[in-house]
């Protein structure tokens, strides 16, 4: 007897099973005018401000496409929607939520997530599945020498960060009737790739031009102070000091060189807008050059937001701040899936691939053109120099608000960097 | 290696060297008094010390984004956070001061996180740094320049030391500490609210780490995950310097401040808390070689 209910009861469970499993399709062709990102973002954990940033981004890129009218895909329009979860700012989190996004959400087109940490752990995941993923914020040149064919980064791989830097410096010194060859460099990044990656640009570049490296220092992550590397600077009087460690590293080297009277005729960092040194920092930073990917000064321009400078003003209004060029990569990741769908003309992730392939995009944020590792060779990077403390484009020089100050002034010739010293 | 010769070219950069290396460890050694304080008297080894550190700096930027001058920002963090730490004793330490060494490893361990992501939530990720509004002492032709803000938090270090020392030797409540950090039950039969004594001696190393995180934020930076290091620091500073006596832990955490900077300079940034860490090894096979012998004459 007792067999016999357990017996039926299965079947009802197995009835109940197969019922919910035919109905699960439906519930997905039920939305199927809309298309669903997936992306893991960092929305807790030290990454939490940029990963606020990127996701900002999407939101308003998605809600600009769907405001004109959505994506226009064959004969049909779809509109767009995100679905996203927390990372918590660990790459192993990032890659179980990627995978969860495309096997149990069923997600075709993957957003990346902030950091080339975290692209590199949810790589291989959009790769096994044969899933597009376009991102704006791993810029890890290492992330394009796996061969994946799904991925595609829409932003400058880091080790073009200040490359310019160096050539800017050059040209200036050969302007002032100094021989490039006879320059200094002292580099000191941080212990991670990223960082890595800007040595190795600056590297390659400063040997091109013959300079000499005389301090090559790798900062540990859990930096914080830098005063031994400092002092050799001081002894050793480099013409470029390059620092990059993220916003952190960025703070740190404006307030030590400040504070302990380092001079170099030029410091180039990378992260300054996002660690705000010049509204943090004033005086100090003054005449610091900074890399960055996107400025709002740039004469690029899209049909979707019009200029940079519009594209700032929207993303001011909606969000309260001045968006930084995380949030602006974030948005022309949205915008190159956007065209590649409605050239690929289906939603078949493999067709989408092909055309993101072929990307040929001018966008508010740069002209967008992948290699065949997947990284955007169209766009070139933009350097600030922070004058009268406010950030002013240096180079590319089509595009220069402001001459460069070169050489820095002598700390006693400056500003003061400090309420108690005196005005110049 | 090749930066050596420089040092000898240079004497008055190996002297900027130095100090820099002192003015750091003292900061590192204020931090290190309240973390022997409570491993000597409460055997917590707290690992959310670099936390209290962190939350310190937090609330003298508050303070000074409020308006208020950066000297009353060390202040009211010391205050707020003997606050702090007097709760947190209240809510969670007390229930491990008596268990296993591990478990209130284990505990503090779960508050550091606990505390960096409130902070995270709450201040956003993002790194900030207090204007102390003092210049630079420029000497030796530029050569030698120190931060005046540095010799404020070593007199500062300095000052709360002497401080504690007579606190802990004159005060009714310093002499309690002293009685339960030699014998807890002892002192509970001599009529010692040895709770209490816990208590007090959280908060008040939490008011150190306050304290010491105010300066922090004026000297270098701040973020809520800058806590780990000042910890592991802090640790080593006790281990090397033990938990009896002030004056070594200030010795102690300039010696390494010294070494490390010196070990940066000569190998480089990257090699500097490598070095730190093999003399740490090398000072404790060299002291346990000493007790070793002492421990023969005695046989």
């Amino acid at each position: 007897m007792i067999q016999a209910a357990a017996h039926r009861g299965l079947h009802f469970l197995i009835a109940g099973l197969s019922v919910l499993l035919s109905l699960a399709p439906a519930a997905g062709r039920a939305q199927s005018d809309t298309i669903t990102l997936g992306a893991a973002v960092s929305l807790t954990g030290i990454y939490s401000t940029n990963g606020k940033n990127t996701r900002d981004g999407y939101d308003l890129a998605v809600n600009r496409v769907n405001e004109m009218g959505g994506v226009k895909v064959g004969d049909k329009t779809y509109k767009l929607a995100i679905k996203y979860y927390d990372d918590e700012s660990t790459s192993a989190r990032g890659a179980q939520l990627v995978e969860r996004l495309i096997s149990q959400d069923h997600v075709q087109f993957v957003l990346g997530p902030y950091g080339s940490g975290l692209t590199k752990a949810i790589a291989p995941v959009t790769e096994k599945y044969r899933i597009p993923m376009v991102e704006g914020n791993g810029a890890d040149r290492d992330l394009f020498t796996h061969g994946y064919r799904n991925l595609f980064a829409v932003l400058n791989t880091s080790d073009y960060y200040l490359r310019d830097a160096i050539k800017l410096a050059a040209e200036q010194a050969k302007l002032q009737g100094k021989d490039p060859k006879t320059m200094k460099v002292a580099i000191a990044v941080e212990n991670d790739n990223f960082s890595k990656d800007v040595r190795d640009g600056v590297v390659e570049d400063a040997k091109k031009l013959g300079m000499q490296i005389v301090i090559d220092d790798k900062l540990p992550p859990e930096l914080n102070d830098m005063t031994a590397t400092l002092a050799k600077v001081k002894a050793l009087k480099p013409d470029i000091l390059v620092v990059s460690g993220h916003e952190k590293g960025a703070a740190l080297a404006v307030r030590q060189v400040a504070d302990q009277r380092v001079y170099v005729p030029m410091l180039a960092l990378t992260h300054c807008d996002s660690a705000q040194i010049a509204e943090k920092f004033p005086g100090a930073a003054e005449d610091a050059v900074c890399a960055s990917q996107w400025d709002r000064h740039l004469s690029y321009s899209d049909k979707w937001f019009g200029s940079a400078d519009n594209y700032a003003k929207m993303f001011q209004k909606q969000f309260n701040y001045e968006p930084p060029y995380q949030a602006a990569e974030s948005s022309a990741a949205v915008l190159t899936f956007v065209d590649a769908f409605q050239r690929a003309g289906s939603l078949d992730p493999q067709k989408v691939r092909d055309a993101l392939a072929k990307t040929d995009l001018s966008t508010f944020y740069g002209p967008v053109k992948f290699d065949s590792t997947g990284k955007n060779i169209a766009k070139s990077m933009v350097l600030y120099q922070v004058q009268n403390g406010d950030y002013k484009m240096v180079a590319p020089a089509k595009w220069a608000e402001a001459k460069i100050i070169y050489p820095q002034p002598a700390w006693d010739k400056r500003m003061a960097p400090t309420a108690s010293m005196t005005r110049h | 290696m090749s930066n050596l010769p420089i040092l000898f070219d240079n004497p008055a950069l190996a002297l900027q060297v130095v100090i820099d290396g002192i003015l750091v460890g003292a900061i590192f050694a204020l931090i290190a008094y309240g973390m022997a304080l409570v491993w000597g008297v409460m055997n917590v080894i707290n690992i959310a010390q670099g936390e209290l550190v962190m939350l310190g700096g937090y609330v003298a930027w508050y303070v000074v984004r409020a308006g208020l001058p950066p000297a009353l920002g060390i202040v009211i963090a010391a205050a707020a956070l003997w606050l702090v730490g007097w709760l947190l004793y209240r809510l969670v330490i007390f229930r491990v001061v008596d268990g296993d060494l591990f478990i209130a490893i284990l505990a503090t361990f779960g508050l550091s996180i606990l505390i960096q992501q409130l902070v995270n939530q709450v201040a956003g990720a993002d790194v900030q740094s207090i204007q102390s509004g003092l210049g630079t002492l420029v000497v030796a032709g530029g050569m030698i320049a120190v931060p005046e803000i540095k010799l404020v938090a070593f007199a500062a270090a300095v000052l709360l030391g002497i401080a504690l020392v007579v606190f802990l030797k004159r005060s009714r409540l310093g002499q309690a500490i002293r009685a339960t950090a030699q014998n807890a039950r002892a002192a509970r039969i001599l009529g010692i609210d040895t709770h209490r004594v816990y208590a007090a001696t959280f908060a008040l190393n939490a008011a150190i780490c306050g304290a010491a995180g105010a300066l922090v934020a004026m000297t270098w930076v701040i973020h809520p995950y800058l806590g780990l290091p000042y910890t592991i620091r802090s640790f080593m500073i006790v281990i090397v310097a033990g938990i009896g006596n002030i004056a070594t832990v200030l010795l102690a955490g300039a010696g390494l401040g010294v070494a490390e900077n010196f070990a940066g300079f000569v190998f480089g940034a990257q090699y500097q808390t490598a070095f730190v860490f093999c003399l740490l090894v090398a000072i404790l096979v060299a002291r346990s070689a000493i007790l070793v012998r002492q421990r023969k004459v005695l046989r």
